[in-house]
């Protein structure tokens, strides 16, 4: 186990730096003369020349992504054009917002994915779970920012239950509707994979055997059904992680939400390059280690995955 | 009661494949034949008609600006389709290339490309694509470019994984003994054992592609205004929800049904090909989902 852990630890760093090059090459590739480019109609000679130096774009392409790898391990991000904060300190306040989304979505996503699921596989009741299944299929083909839309239709506009937008200081009401929204196609996965993997553990021998010595239905589900049929949710919910921080752009723009996502729109908008540079590549480390960490879990509780070392 | 359930399986796959076809075969049309069937021009302005419900005249209702929704929408099929055919396209050449390549010499250049696969996988897709689309001018052929080359890694990892898995059988060797040089062999002999799995994932990432487009769009990040793209038009709409849902609700109605149709279709290719396959391509085919990682290095 600790060698398969050192392993995928070994694999990690050419990604990282494969992740940090590519972000890095994007941005210095800016057609044209990028000082201009950011700067956009409202430049004038003293501010091109500031941002030239601030950019260090006299300097050869070598020693600037030196540069920028060496301040990525001191985790400094540069400034933002736009506001002059550093983006790093940016990032700290806006990510805890867009983690707090993610996870309740993961936390909807999970419950309601293994209970449709559940439900749809044991329920034998065709009709229900077709209907179930159906569900599973449109939700995940479901754009993330029209459901948002409908939703926001429906419980604020038509029902006049819950807020259409906004952060309303981190309320309850405020997190449920951007939730759910971000969920629901983790959801409908969960839930297909749920259904599977009930039915397969439904015709394992150990099932047949526990009929047979006796156990009562709701025992066999509870212990031994259903633990074997979370295996691969679990898995599915950790890689759905990263659906979760691509889904937060588009969820968090629909919403008015004031998180990472968000804020990476805005940037866009605004060119403000350290900004997207910055937050697009900490969301995508991010990305990495939670797939990393999702990867070694699995090996921890199927050996299988381990012997073949993943490649 | 297994028996039963697979039967039933089944049947609902197979009447959902056929739905799916009828769907996607009805979009396809349209799109192909706009210019005929669209009740008007998707840009006439018309301001007396200015945000009219839904009516006989406009089943779909009408926009700020007098247009016909339903226009827009059979017009803006041309562009999801398009830019969703271009870019997986693109995908699907650049992967059986570099796929094939990795897969047939084996050696340094297919660690070398394998690790740029997984430093794209690395990336969730929808950052990737904003990150670049940040720096490109916004436009139609920098979106499907764009899109067309972020889409490479996958088609390249299953090319890769088919080619080793056929290149040392019988009649690649026998076709090797008769002298045939790498470049028939790949073409003639290896080449076509590829093509049904990755028509699998030409289909399952086609309604991807069509969804990643509508979300670029939707973020003012892809199709400009006014063209008649459904994400933008999803996005134009939102600030009418109150007096007219009806411009969010039929756009993103008609993204819908297209990414499901072609998700179906997917669906029924892959377990029409080859039933074992499902395992490695089993994945979700949402825009944003990302592949499980375990399904991703099934075949790496």
């Amino acid at each position: 186990m600790l060698t398969f852990i050192l392993k995928r630890l070994l694999l990690l760093v050419p990604i990282l730096l494969g992740v940090a090059t590519i972000t890095f090459v994007l941005m210095y590739i800016v057609p044209g003369d990028p000082v201009r480019a950011i700067a956009g109609e409202r430049y004038d000679e003293e501010t091109l020349a500031r941002m030239r130096t601030e950019l260090g774009l006299d300097r050869p392409l070598v020693v600037r992504y030196v540069d920028f790898l060496g301040r990525l391990a001191r985790f400094d991000l540069g400034r933002s054009f736009v506001t002059r904060r550093p983006v790093a300190e940016a990032i700290r306040e806006r990510f805890p917002r867009t983690l707090i989304l993610a996870l309740s979505a993961m936390g909807i996503a999970v419950l309601g994915g293994v209970v449709i699921g559940a439900l749809s596989a044991w329920g034998r009741r065709p009709a229900l779970s077709r209907a179930l299944m159906t569900f599973s299929l449109v939700g995940v083909s479901m754009p993330v920012f029209w459901l948002g839309l409908l939703l926001i239709y429906l419980f604020a506009i038509k029902l006049h239950v819950l807020p259409p937008s906004g952060y309303g200081g981190g309320s309850i009401k405020n997190l449920i509707l951007p939730a759910l929204t971000l969920s629901f196609a983790s959801m409908a996965t969960i839930a297909r994979v749920t259904r599977s993997g009930f039915l397969d553990a439904l015709g394992e021998d150990y099932v047949r055997t526990a009929r047979a010595k006796g156990l009562g239905e709701r025992m066999i589900l509870g212990k031994h059904v259903l633990r074997n049929a979370l295996i691969p949710v679990i898995t599915i919910a950790g890689a759905d992680f990263g659906s979760y921080l691509s889904g937060s752009v588009l969820t968090e723009s629909v919403f008015g939400w004031p998180g990472l996502g968000r804020f990476i729109v805005q940037a866009i908008l605004k060119r403000d390059f350290p900004v997207i540079q910055g937050a697009v590549l900490f969301m995508a480390v991010l990305f990495v280690l939670v797939n990393l960490a999702v990867d070694v879990s699995y090996g921890a509780i199927d050996p299988r995955i381990r012997s073949e070392g993943g490649g | 009661m297994k028996v039963r359930a697979g039967f039933w399986r089944r049947l609902s796959r197979m009447r959902v494949a056929s739905a799916g076809f009828v769907i996607f075969g009805i979009i396809l049309v349209a799109a192909l034949s706009a210019g005929y069937i669209s009740p008007a021009p998707p840009d006439r302005i018309n301001l007396d008609a200015a945000l009219e419900r839904p009516s006989i005249h406009h089943p779909f209702g009408t926009d700020p600006f007098g247009r016909d929704v339903l226009a827009r929408i059979v017009h803006g099929s041309r562009i999801s389709l398009g830019v969703g055919f271009l870019a997986r396209t693109i995908s699907l050449l650049i992967g059986l290339f570099l796929g094939s390549l990795a897969g047939y010499f084996g050696g340094r250049l297919d660690s070398v490309l394998m690790r740029l696969a997984d430093i794209t996988f690395a990336y969730p897709t929808l950052l990737l694509l904003i990150a670049i689309v940040a720096v490109v001018s916004p436009g139609m052929v920098s979106l499907f470019v764009t899109l067309g080359v972020v889409g490479w890694a996958s088609v390249a990892r299953l090319v890769r994984a088919q080619v080793l898995s056929v290149k040392d059988r019988e009649f690649v060797q026998a076709a090797r003994a008769s002298g045939a040089g790498h470049s028939v062999i790949l073409l003639r002999h290896i080449l076509p054992q590829c093509l049904a799995p990755v028509l699998v994932v030409y289909t399952l990432g086609l309604g991807m592609t069509i969804m990643a487009e509508s979300s670029l769009s939707f973020l003012g990040l892809g199709v400009q205004p006014p063209a008649p793209s459904w994400g933008g038009m999803i996005s134009s709409g939102i600030a009418f929800m109150r007096t007219a849902p009806w411009l969010t609700f039929f756009p993103g109605l008609f993204l819908t049904l297209t990414v499901c149709s072609l998700n179906f279709i997917g669906d029924c290719l892959r377990d029409a090909l080859n039933p074992r396959l499902a395992p490695v391509l089993a994945k979700p085919a949402g825009a944003v989902a990302e592949a499980p990682s375990g399904a991703k290095e099934g075949n790496a």
